[in-house]
């Protein structure tokens, strides 16, 4: 395998019963890139999201972030759950309905996985925490429980909460998708700002403009395959596959509303 | 017409004092085992373990379809006998007791784990938490939330429950009424007294109760 690149993802399958997800999928993803995972409902890039922290288990393939390496398949044991803990610790993850724990402030939330995972001591946690917090705009809310904040509000405590643990890569899996449509662009701030820190990062997303705008590659995926991938405005903007064409089809860009109706 | 006379029953007072010492103490010692089997066997049948989860469905099923009473005489008198261990009354119905309650607390448990949305362990792994420290620090502590009311009214009944260790001969409150009825020949005012005094502990136990549903409901 390339050893150069962040994450490495070879001949990757997956199959709920009899439901084939993902085939053979093969994916690279250099330190410090962007790639933006697009594609309709049920093309599998939520599921291919996550097997690569393996929240989801691969039945083939391999996965590789950083320096750990796993393999599936036939004839391999599956990873312990302590070697898969010690691996999940390395990369961040930010869900579509934010899965903040309601029982702990938005402090409590951050500190969390640093104090029960890393033994990090409480005021050294809650410093670094008190630092995301202020980073991601929310220096005001610490002391709030995530029933008093509104979804955007939770979309930025949860990706301070993935900070935390000081990632190698983050992930976003439809971080935007369950918000009011005025409080995506609060997110999608955070988001790009750790792009522009140099964060290596995998982002499932609808939001097609964003692609363009701050994924180096968008992946264009159908059906549990890569159908289309490439530099995002080349992907985006003039896309060579037919599939591809029809999905952004459905979409408006360039802010001009188009007519909706030469899509399928 | 029944001539009625409570007056006597203070010349008994300090057995049904003593009585109703055993019946509290039963109940804290029931209901505390009953709770660490009951957890035990809730996380039991969540083991990805499959043995285990059978060995925990049998064991819930077993004592929860049957009687109560055939459970406490049958440690008392089938135990010993099977087993070779002679056992004390308050032995065998403490046994009988926690386990028959620890089966319901443990549905009570088990319930309230898998009520948690899915989303909050696989936040919890996603962060790097063994399946051991998710459960400890993001699922039991809200699933308790859920599980307190249930948990407290199982536990009025397992009170309650207590009063068949006098099949036994435990001197808990009904024995010591049953004997103070025999004494004075009247087991008029010996009864009522005995369901009087269930009445004015547990009663203010079930308004508690109440509260804590109503606060729960408020909250989250």
């Amino acid at each position: 395998m390339d050893t150069q690149s962040k994450i490495e993802i070879a001949g990757l399958r997956k199959q709920f019963g009899d439901l084939v997800v993902l085939k053979d999928i093969n994916l690279s993803v250099d330190q410090g890139q962007v790639v933006a995972l697009i594609g309709p409902s049920g093309s599998g890039k939520s599921t291919l999201l996550r097997c690569i922290n393996l929240l989801v288990t691969p039945n083939g393939g391999q996965v590789r972030v950083g320096a750990d390496s796993f393999a599936f398949g036939p004839g391999t044991k599956l990873p312990g759950t302590r070697a898969l803990a010690n691996f999940r610790a390395g990369t961040g993850m930010v869900f579509q309905h934010f899965n903040l724990f309601p029982h702990m402030t938005a402090l409590g939330n951050v500190m969390e996985a640093p104090v029960t995972v890393r033994g990090t001591p409480k005021a050294q946690a809650r410093e670094k925490a008190l630092a995301l917090l202020a980073k991601v705009g929310l220096a005001d809310k610490v002391d709030e429980y995530p029933s008093r904040l509104s979804g955007g509000q939770k979309q930025r405590v949860a990706i301070a909460r993935a900070l935390a643990m000081e990632p190698d890569v983050m992930l976003f899996d439809e971080a935007t998708s369950a918000l009011d449509p005025e409080l995506v662009g609060e997110v999608l701030g955070v988001i790009q700002k750790l792009a522009s820190e140099g964060m290596t990062m995998v982002i499932v997303t609808h939001e097609i403009a964003f692609a363009r705008e701050v994924a180096d590659r968008v992946i264009f995926m159908r059906d549990g395959v890569v159908v289309e991938e490439g530099p995002a405005r080349q992907v985006i903007d003039a896309p060579r596959e037919a599939a591809t064409q029809a999905f952004l089809g459905h979409f408006h860009r360039g802010g001009a509303a188009q007519p909706a109706s030469e899509a399928i | 017409m029944y001539q009625w006379d409570f007056n006597f029953l203070w010349s008994y007072r300090w057995l049904f004092l003593n009585g109703l010492g055993v019946t509290v103490g039963f109940t804290v010692a029931i209901v505390s085992l009953g709770l660490v089997v009951g957890l035990a066997a809730a996380l039991a049948k969540l083991s990805a373990f499959a043995p285990l989860r059978w060995l925990a469905h049998a064991y819930i099923e077993v004592f929860r379809c049957t009687p109560v009473l055939v459970q406490l005489v049958w440690f008392y008198y089938a135990l010993p006998i099977l087993s070779g261990i002679e056992i004390s009354a308050i032995t065998a119905s403490i046994l009988a007791l926690s386990l028959y309650g620890g089966s319901f607390y443990a549905e009570i448990i088990r319930g309230g784990i898998v009520s948690i949305d899915p989303g909050q362990p696989e936040a919890a792994a996603a962060l790097g938490m063994t399946p051991f420290q998710a459960m400890r620090r993001i699922i039991l502590p809200q699933a308790l939330k859920r599980m307190v009311p249930p948990l407290m009214n199982q536990s009025i009944i397992q009170f309650k429950n207590t009063s068949l260790v006098s099949v036994l001969a435990v001197p808990d409150l009904l024995y010591q009424g049953q004997i103070a009825a025999h004494d004075s020949y009247r087991p008029l005012e010996v009864y009522s007294a005995v369901a009087v005094a269930y009445f004015l502990l547990l009663y203010p136990l079930t308004i508690i109760v109440r509260q804590g549903e109503k606060k729960l409901s408020t909250s989250d």
